[in-house]
């Protein structure tokens, strides 16, 4: 009698499997379907017992085709339980669509995805894309698999890939002809992409203007300059400065990238902020000399020790001081100081980098870290200002959880400073404490 | 007996879903018609064009299967009011469609000359009355009345971009004789969105009609009408 129990259980894990290879799913879900699988079927021999025990007594009838019947839906009504308990575990959003369109089974993944889908309702009713309408028609009708892509709109856009394909006949979601179709969100990575071109368009546009100028000096050079020496000379200048431009814009925008790509990994080393801030200020005296600044790097030795990562950290301190001299022009006074302690930073360590330059309208403080972005261009293209400096500082200290404060105003200067958390004090041993820790103990830590 | 109501009940499932399949299509068209207007493409408005052909079918097709739903069953009440209103909203559906195709339409012409900054304001109210249609939709698949009288009541901020983009052209076209053809199309395409905009409220009082049984039966919010007395001004 076991037999029919054991086929339909065989039955749901063969559609499910079918279904799993036709709708291919991460190891992650593949271990899933194993586990789940696994669990059920170890469950088997424990229910072949329950059903020996049921054996009539002996002088008792044997069983007529009505108690074989019987056992026949029960088991079906079974294996049909455990594959919707199965699919309904899953973590990927999957729905079953009966012939017709009615949706026969909708897990918690797809649920939480799509939160009007309602199991007994027209699918269209939630997802009317002609794209996905016109893939589940054509799925039902051909058998074909198939993945698609589709946008809704609902109070934001957002974009899924979805792939259908139909399921063996085996009656586990009902009696009618079944497709199951899996829907990915991929809302983030379009984003991301959007981000991307975005950045690429930016950066094409920003190197097309040294281009065309070297471009043009070259034309000059190559004709009615050619005789010239004294043009020859300043264009060659002229042309350096521009390649000089376009290197510099290059290797901003792979560090930017660079560190975006590790934006979300925490640092845990830990350095002496002031330390750092002192080595890569001073480093640039012999530029400030150049130039006919003062640069005084006025940072005590010591202080709070914070996690981060030393050569990045010197970065934020080389653009903002580059920043200072740069912008605050011959004779301008640059100090890097420790800052004292703020009411709107509580708990931090700051280091601040001010200068007595023309200071910043206020309109445009908000939106000096923006890529590219200069308060006005041909000036800080003449000084060889690319407008990543500060999305980079930006994009550090994203990642250090820190905060940059920016305080000026018009004929007053500006103060730029840092702040970040310092490191939780503790023995020398600690930090390799912090690396071992599970990862969102160690995002609690800091956060 | 029981069977019968099973099969009407699938009747009426059925009759709604294609209302929604006729609401993504619509949507779809829509949508790529502002692309067309944003990115001036004449292969994409063509593409739309095409696809308005699908939309007029598939009005058709409704048509046919509500006619042969009511003859068939011959309901009363609450489900009667159901396929009354699929057969209006289908052609008010179909209707946004051929709004849709003639921006598509208005967008050749515009490829060859341009005004930037009315095309921004245009694709921004095209936005808009393309999140209106998605909501109307939305609501009327879900049954949500409360959903609906919002959006009957918000159609009037489409009404107020369209006056601001009437003035703005205008201004134009005072200013310099040369932009008055291109200056026609765009109000045309302002105009046809303003009108889809209005659709959606009409889609709107079927879904509330559907629901409550009655109108909404108060006077719907609008914008002020552009008049041309600011063009002194
Ligand atoms: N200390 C400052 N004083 C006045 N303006 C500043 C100062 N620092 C930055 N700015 C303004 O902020 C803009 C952005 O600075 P950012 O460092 O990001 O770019 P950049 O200096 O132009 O180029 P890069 O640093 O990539 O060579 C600058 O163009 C400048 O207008
Ligand atoms: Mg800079």
């Amino acid at each position: 009698m076991s037999k029919a129990l054991e086929i339909w259980l065989a039955l749901a894990a063969g559609a499910l499997m079918a279904a799993a290879v036709a709708v291919p799913l991460p190891p992650l879900l593949a271990f899933a379907i194993g586990a789940v699988l696994a669990f059920a079927l170890a469950r088997l021999p424990g229910r072949r017992r329950a059903v020996s025990f049921a054996t009539p007594e002996p002088g008792a009838e044997p069983p007529g085709a009505a108690a074989v019947e019987a056992e026949a839906r029960e088991s079906r009504e079974m294996s049909s339980a455990f594959a919707q308990d199965l699919v309904e575990r899953l973590p990927t959003p999957l729905l079953i669509i009966a012939q017709g369109g009615r949706i026969s089974f909708a897990n918690s993944a797809a649920r939480a995805a799509l939160p009007r889908i309602r199991s007994g309702e027209h699918f269209a009713g939630v997802i009317r894309a002609p794209a996905f309408v016109e893939a589940v028609n054509a799925t039902f009708a051909d058998g074909g698999e198939r993945t698609i892509e589709f946008t809704t709109l609902r109070d934001q856009e957002r974009f899924f890939e979805a792939r259908v394909a139909r399921l063996p006949e085996t009656g586990s979601f009902g009696p009618e002809r079944q497709v199951i179709v899996r829907v990915d969100d991929r809302t983030q990575a379009r984003r991301a992409e959007q981000q991307r071109s975005d950045f690429i368009a930016n950066a094409s546009h920003e190197l097309r203007t040294p281009l065309a100028a070297i471009i043009g000096y070259v034309e000059t050079l190559q004709h009615h300059a050619r005789d010239d020496p004294g043009a020859r000379e300043r264009f060659l200048g002229i042309m350096a400065r521009e390649a000089g431009r376009m290197r510099r814009l290059v290797d901003d925008l792979l560090s930017l990238s660079r560190i975006e790509m590790h934006e979300h990994l925490r640092p845990s080393e830990q350095w002496s902020l002031n330390q750092i801030a002192f080595e890569s200020a001073t480093a640039l005296l012999p530029v400030a000399e150049q130039q006919g600044v003062h640069l005084r790097v006025e940072v005590p030795t010591g202080g709070a020790p914070v996690a981060g990562d030393r050569d990045q950290l010197a970065q934020v301190f080389a653009n903002l001081v580059d920043n200072a001299m740069k912008y605050g022009g011959k004779d301008a006074v640059v100090r890097v100081f420790a800052a004292p302690p703020s009411k709107a930073f509580p708990n931090r360590v700051g280091i601040s980098v001010s200068d007595t330059g023309p200071g910043i309208p206020r309109e445009h403080v908000p939106r000096l870290t923006e890529r590219f972005y200069r308060v006005n261009a041909s000036q800080s293209r003449n000084k060889g200002g690319t407008g990543l400096g500060l999305a980079i500082v930006k994009h550090i200290l994203n990642r250090h959880g820190g905060r940059l404060e920016i305080a000026s105003a018009p004929g007053e200067g500006s103060v730029f400073t840092v702040w970040l958390r310092p490191a939780e004090a503790g023995p020398a041993g600690e930090a390799v404490a912090t690396e071992e820790r599970a990862p969102a103990e160690a995002d609690q830590r800091i956060a | 007996m029981a069977h019968i109501v099973t099969a009407f009940d699938e009747d009426l499932v059925q009759v709604q879903a294609r209302i929604s399949e006729m609401g993504g299509l619509c949507e779809e068209l829509l949508s790529k018609s502002l692309e067309c207007v944003q990115a001036r493409d004449t292969d994409l408005a063509r593409v739309v064009i095409e696809r308005d052909r699908a939309l007029d079918l598939m009005e058709v097709a409704l048509e046919e299967s509500v006619v042969k739903v009511i003859a068939l069953r011959q309901p009363v009440a609450a489900d009667l009011r159901v396929l009354i209103a699929a057969m209006k909203i289908a052609s008010t559906l179909e209707r946004i469609g051929d709004l849709s195709k003639n921006i598509a339409k208005r967008a050749i012409p515009l490829s060859a000359a341009t005004h930037g900054r009315v095309t921004t304001s245009i694709v921004r109210m095209g936005r808009q009355t393309l999140v209106q249609l998605s909501d109307v939709l939305n609501a009327h698949a879900a049954r949500d009345v409360d959903l609906a009288v919002q959006i009957w009541n918000q159609d009037y901020e489409i009404d107020e971009m369209y006056n601001a983009i009437f003035r703005e052209v205008v201004t134009y076209m005072v200013e310099d004789s040369r932009l008055i053809g291109m200056g026609a199309q765009l109000m045309f395409i302002a105009k046809n969105l303003e009108r889809i905009g209005d659709h959606t409220t009409h889609i709107a009082e079927m879904v509330y009609y559907i629901v409550r049984g009655k109108p909404i039966g108060e006077e719907r919010p609008k914008g002020e009408p552009a008049g041309v007395d600011f063009i002194r001004a």
